[in-house]
């Protein structure tokens, strides 16, 4: 068996599925370069990115798989999972090597391990709708740090652009280093230093940073949270299954619940 | 002033949250006009510590009420703290929130003050208000105020995402005990009036005559009865949530366990457990309902007037029905897999794909998610070993009982032994 290590990035993994078919290879392990480790006896390859190989093999996939699965497999993809980058390229092979509607297969491995991945990350997509909580900035920009377990940001751009089309907000991710602005037209795609002003580090913004209202709402809402509780059915084990520890540090409803 | 808004808003939330209803789905407002907002996701924004959704920024416009209903905190005998909004604290509030995706969007609600009129009207103008001044595109459930006059309710619709009137007894008789000046016809009245013409404006938008046909309460209505605070079965409860689901073509009924929260001798003192168990029966019910196929009267009759307690409505069903199993996987149409215990509707959808592939076997079965230990009883697959004696119903029920531990055990059940 070769081993293929690539960079981690869309067009690696697409190169990769290229490689493949084009040395007729039987059997390969895909390792990103991050998590990769030599071993003695091991015929490994580099993969190198090649564009025009990428754009073939992704205009095959197309061809042979609906609208919605392709959406699957690139939303698999940003699970940034070492096993799920190795199910997407059998996944591949799969959808190539048999006739057309095999993706509806459920009972072949691949096609449910990426149908299962594509559920978390579509789960985490999901909560980062629900969970992100702007702070209005004194410069009246909307603000929120985010830390997904899945690189869900491209997954999110344009519902936020929808849904708030008349503010700006930024929506950070703080272990990515990069983030998504809207300046009212576009969404843009934000660096480190767009956001160098802010302690990123840090959730909740400094009132020196913030606009005059922003106390009052942020007092409110968790006002409103604990109002809206009725304490005679309380079940926590049920809040907890719905709003996951590691999300709390970032809801205001929650501060100082820790 | 900082201090008199969070003292309304505490005082008028809390009046609110007996309406359980925080659904934000079924809505289709775009945000086109480049205004803020839309209503087609439905997204839990966060979830209270009793485990519940918030979706929805639900409050009371005012607890002052006229009338004197024993189920509700808000009766007008009851000492507490009243409180009322300004139409502008309400859009504010809404506004703030929105802006800062804490909510998907205003449920607004409010205690009858002079006479129903007054009341709804002060209710449109605030929905008016988030739509055209603000231009407000997300999520708004909006009270049908009962005895309000058609033009209002006309009105309310062009600006709500969903109407809703509350039953509050399941049965007409429960509701005159506890509220003598209600009845369900002054509910049906509204409900029916809604529906027609939701379904006028629908018609008019299919002749294709009139290009651009207003939005008339999209996301449809829905009603909710309190349980266990008056005595009736639970075949009465769901009988008449059919029935209602077919007069009306509701959107959701929902089942709100009663919370003693009066002395009144009418009802459970309080203190005693909020029935939890068995509202959430009810709830399965009323999916198996609307999702899997089934018939109210399969799951409720005169010979099982209760749902179980210890097993799920769809467990119960198919142990009084073993006749009809096991079923063959491979073969069993969509509609009778959907019936399995331990089958979910997105587990059977997968089978019927899945098996047009080749005979499904166990470990198939398990990886496409369904609830192996307990659908085993009822199917057979390619790999199913062949059993001489089938176990019948009381075996069947703990053998699967045993495997599996209720999450409501610890639960009191003082409510049930009430009646």
């Amino acid at each position: 068996m070769t081993t293929y290590i690539f960079d981690g990035s869309f067009e690696g993994l697409l190169t990769a599925i290229f490689e493949f078919y084009d040395r007729k290879e039987t059997a390969v392990q895909l390792v990103w370069d991050k998590l990769y480790q030599p071993a003695i006896l091991q015929e490994s390859l580099e993969s190198v990115n090649d564009e025009a190989k990428a754009k073939r093999v992704w205009a095959g996939l197309k061809k042979k798989l609906s609208p919605q699965w392709q959406q699957m497999f690139y939303k698999s993809y940003l699970s940034e999972d070492p096993q799920t980058f190795q199910d997407l390229l059998d996944f591949a092979r799969y959808i190539f090597d048999n006739p057309a509607g095999a993706e509806n297969n459920f009972g072949n491995p691949y096609v449910m391990a990426i149908s299962k991945m594509d559920r978390k990350v579509n789960r985490e997509k999901h909560r980062m709708k629900a969970f992100i909580r702007f702070q209005q900035t004194a410069d009246g920009i909307y603000y929120c740090p985010v830390e997904p377990d899945f690189n869900v940001l491209p997954l999110i751009a344009s519902f936020f652009k929808n849904r708030y089309a008349d503010q700006q907000w930024i929506i950070y991710d703080i272990k990515r280093k990069y983030g998504l602005f809207y300046n009212l037209h576009t969404v843009e795609e934000i660096t480190y230093e767009f956001v160098s002003a802010i302690d990123t580090k840090k959730i909740v913004l400094p009132a020196e940073l913030v606009d005059a209202k922003e106390e009052l709402a942020s007092v409110l809402w968790k006002d409103y949270f604990n109002s809206t509780n009725i304490p005679a059915r309380k079940n926590m084990k049920l809040h907890i299954q719905h709003v996951p520890k590691r999300y709390w540090k970032y809801l205001n409803e929650k501060e100082g619940k820790n | 002033m900082y201090d008199r808004i969070r003292e309304k808003l505490t005082i008028l939330a809390d009046a609110a949250k007996y309406d359980v209803s925080c659904s934000s789905s079924g809505g289709n407002r775009k945000n086109d006009n480049k205004g803020i907002g839309d209503s087609s996701n439905g997204i839990c924004h966060t979830y209270t510590e009793d485990g519940r959704c918030v979706s929805l920024l639900k409050i009371l416009l005012t607890n002052h009420c006229i009338y004197d209903c024993a189920f509700c905190v808000s009766r007008k005998s009851n000492d507490v703290k009243r409180a009322a909004f300004t139409v502008d604290e309400v859009v504010e509030l809404t506004m703030s929130f929105y802006r800062r995706n804490y909510i998907e969007g205003l449920f607004l609600s409010s205690g009858i003050f002079k006479n129903a009129d007054f009341t709804m009207e002060r209710l449109v103008r605030i929905v008016k208000r988030l739509r055209i001044e603000e231009r407000f595109n997300g999520y708004i459930h909006l009270k049908t105020i009962p005895g309000a006059s058609q033009e209002l309710l006309t009105e309310a619709g062009l600006y709500a995402d969903r109407m809703s009137i509350n039953l509050e007894m399941p049965t007409e008789a429960g509701l005159k005990l506890l509220a003598p000046e209600k009845s369900h016809e002054e509910v049906k009245k509204p409900l029916g009036f809604i529906q027609s013409t939701i379904t006028q404006f629908k018609d008019e938008k299919k002749t294709g005559l009139i290009k651009s046909v207003p939005k008339f309460v999209p996301a449809g209505q829905s009603t909710q009865m309190v349980i266990g605070a008056t005595p009736e079965t639970d075949m009465e409860i769901m009988y008449s949530a059919a029935q209602y689901y077919k007069d009306f073509s509701l959107k959701r009924v929902y089942y709100s366990g009663y919370i003693p929260i009066s002395h009144d001798t009418r009802m459970p003192v309080i203190g005693s457990q909020p029935p939890l168990l068995r509202e959430n029966r009810l709830y399965q019910t009323d999916w198996l309902m609307r999702f899997y196929g089934f018939e109210v009267q399969e799951l409720l009759n005169l010979k099982n007037p209760h749902l179980d307690t210890d097993m799920d409505p769809k467990l119960g069903w198919a142990l009084r029905n073993l006749d009809q199993f096991p079923i063959d996987i491979n073969t069993a149409d969509y509609r009778m897999i959907l019936r399995v215990p331990g089958i979910g509707v997105s587990s059977a959808r997968k089978i019927v794909e899945a098996r047009k592939f080749g005979r499904l076997r166990s470990d198939q079965l398990k990886k496409i998610g369904i609830a192996y230990n307990r659908a085993k009883h009822f199917i057979r697959c390619a790999d199913s070993p062949y059993f001489i004696n089938e176990p019948d119903a009381p075996h069947l029920k703990n053998l699967i009982l045993a495997e599996s531990s209720s999450k409501y055990l610890k639960v009191p059940q003082s409510q049930l032994s009430l009646f």
